[in-house]
């Protein structure tokens, strides 16, 4: 390490103690690693975990005893605070990166234009060929569905919790909010379920969006409410004091300011009823065939696909690809629905610029 | 044009707290009048019975009569929303809207009540503009956010966005208490040339500025702690400050107080 920092120590009286070298951590770090690879070697031990969690011990046992050496006890603090939060950065971010990384590796085998307009119609799950268009399709118009129904119900009625609610009334249903947010996908399906066994109807689409629809709704409210309360009360003072009536400030004051955030709590809550199976596999059921209408006979979904490749294909490789290759998809189309939400948050914000 | 307003034994409550208590004056067209008082003497509440903005707080709830030219406010069936186009309000921190550019911010209250002609909006803003001494400052930029223009020129876009649906009374709550002394001159300059077409009633803690720019002053006090407040007196500016007929004023003013 660096050598002449340890000699010198600190010099008393002076403002300026003794510093580690900008590269002192990302040193520490590698010393580490190597440590413990060779730790691992020398023991036996094949576990990538088992290697990965002896060198984060010893980056942070060593980050403390080279700092307090040369920087003194509360530096030293200071910098083992750092290293576990890269250290806990790092545990967060591996899984995800891994995820991420596997599911491009074996998604990209079949995904392909080929793979995307086409349906399983005439291909057994067990054969190599097929695609996901159907399922994109049931996907698209389902979630599209879904997203109609839960977005302005969930949006007015956090209007109505944040701009009118008092008494009684908004209290049960902030209540029901909150209950509606913890309720289980498979139970929404099934008393969607039980509406359309009542009704005597066979599974289609937009069975499954008002499932979805229920999903959403929740997570669209406390979004919103949390959106509508961040706009300071001075803004609609000053527009009430304008002798706007208060839906015309709601509407042209209110909104507008929040409207960024709101999409993007919407595009959140769509981005997570995108990957829901449960309740898609009560109700819309699957189809191997293209089926256009979400409001009559069964519809394919993305997470409904993957879920049937992979448990009624009999272990075929190739059914594991296109569960795979449809998995890439579902994973781009909710990156799509994030970046496209951070971009309208950035395009709406309120503008300071000079 | 310009209207006088006649307040007779107002009381005001946030919930079961009482803020000011029978509180009565005359406020005479194109005048300017300045209330002072301690903090938390009621002087904001008072200010925002006047155009009904005191029931927009949850609890907010008057007692009493407020003439403007013999309409009571508070009489039944009379609209918040009619009573606020008549009466303007500017507020102690510049508040534009952030959505919007200079000029939406000043046609703001006029497209708001549906007024949506571009010709008409234009002439109007720029009149706004103009009246509110901002006009050669932001002429060129009318399009730009009107959050970017520094804290005064904020506050007089507001006071531009306040005359521009044409109040018949302005009422400013501390709106130089933000401000630097240089935008604070040119905020009072501006309240001297609006007094010939608007009722002014302006809340300030600067005994200076009440003594510069207005023509009647009230004092506002409390009677004790948890006590609500009251009008002390209300009278020519230049007979407060020289010659006030009450020994608390007096003290107030000379900073002799408590
Ligand atoms: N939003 C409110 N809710 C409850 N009490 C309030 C509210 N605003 C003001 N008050 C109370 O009303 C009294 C008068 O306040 P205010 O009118 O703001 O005084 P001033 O403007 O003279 O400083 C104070 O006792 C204050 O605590
Ligand atoms: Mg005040």
């Amino acid at each position: 390490m660096s050598t002449a920092a340890v000699v010198t120590g600190k010099h008393a009286g002076s403002l300026r103690g003794a510093r580690l070298p900008k590269w002192a951590p990302l040193a520490i770090a590698a010393v580490s690693i190597a440590l413990g690879l060779g730790i691992s070697a020398a023991a036996g031990l094949h576990s990538k975990i088992q290697w990965a969690l002896i060198a984060a011990l010893l980056h942070v046992v060593g980050t403390y005893g080279i700092a307090a050496r040369v920087e003194g006890r509360r530096q030293a603090k200071d910098r083992v605070a750092t290293s576990l939060v890269w250290v806990a950065f790092l545990l967060a971010v591996v899984p995800l990166a891994s995820l991420v990384w596997s599911t491009v590796r074996r998604g990209v085998k079949v995904l392909d234009l080929y793979f995307l307009t086409h349906s399983m119609g005439v291909v057994a799950d067990s054969e190599p060929g097929g695609g996901i268009y159907h399922a994109i399709i049931g996907s698209l118009e389902q979630i599209g569905l879904a997203t109609l129904i839960g977005a302005p119900i969930g949006v007015l009625t956090a209007i109505y919790l944040v701009e009118y609610g008092r008494g009684r009334l908004a209290k049960s249903v902030t209540f029901f909010v909150d209950v509606m947010t913890g309720i289980p996908s498979i139970v929404a399906g099934l008393f969607i379920l039980s509406i359309m066994l009542m009704l005597d109807l066979q599974p289609f689409g937009f069975a499954g969006s008002l499932a979805l629809a229920i999903l959403m709704m929740p997570v669209v409210v406390r979004s919103t409410e949390e959106m509508l309360k961040l706009v300071p009360n001075e803004l609609r003072e000053a527009s009430l004091a304008l002798g706007v009536p208060k839906w015309r400030t709601i509407l042209k004051v209110v909104l507008p300011t929040s409207i960024g955030g709101i999409t993007t709590g919407i595009m959140l809550a769509v981005a997570r009823i995108a990957g829901e199976t449960a309740p898609v596999l009560l109700l819309v059921f699957g189809n191997p065939f293209i089926n256009n209408n979400p409001f009559e006979g069964a519809q394919a979904s993305l997470p409904l696909y993957i879920y049937q490749q992979y448990s009624q294909s009999a272990g075929s490789p190739h059914a594991f690809n296109r569960a795979w290759a449809a998995s890439l998809t579902l994973i781009a189309f909710v990156m799509i629905l994030n970046l496209a939400a951070r971009g309208i948050a950035r395009w709406k914000a309120p503008k300071t610029g000079r | 044009m310009a209207k006088r307003i006649d307040v007779s034994g107002l009381t005001a409550y946030y919930g079961s707290h009482k803020a000011i208590e029978d509180i009565s004056m005359t406020i005479e067209p194109r005048t300017v009048t300045a209330f002072i008082g301690p903090s938390g003497c009621g002087k904001s509440t008072f200010l925002r019975t006047l155009n009904r903005m005191h029931e927009v707080t949850p609890g907010g709830r008057v007692e009493g009569k407020v003439l403007l030219d013999d309409e009571d406010l508070y009489g039944a069936g009379v609209d918040p929303v009619s009573v606020r186009r008549e009466i303007g309000m500017v507020f102690q921190r510049p508040n534009p809207f952030p959505t919007m550019s200079i000029f939406d911010n000043v046609a703001a209250g006029l497209r708001l009540n549906g007024m949506h002609k571009k010709s008409e909006l234009q002439d109007v803003v720029e009149k706004s503009l103009r009246g509110a001494n901002l006009w050669n400052e932001v002429k060129d930029r009318l399009n730009k956010p009107g959050a970017g223009l520094s804290g005064g020129q904020q506050q007089r876009l507001c006071i531009a966005r306040a005359i521009a649906v044409e109040p018949k009374v302005l009422l400013m709550d501390e709106p130089c208490s933000a401000l630097d002394p240089i935008s604070t001159l040119a905020i009072e300059d501006l309240i001297g040339e609006l007094k010939e077409r608007f009722t002014i009633v302006i809340v300030t803690h600067n005994m200076q500025q009440a003594a510069r720019v207005s023509d009647r002053t009230a004092f506002f006090n409390l009677a004790g702690v948890g006590q609500p407040g009251r009008l002390v007196e209300i009278d020519d500016t230049e007979r407060i400050f020289s010659n006030p007929s009450v020994q608390a004023t007096e003290d107030y003013i000379s900073g002799r107080f408590g």
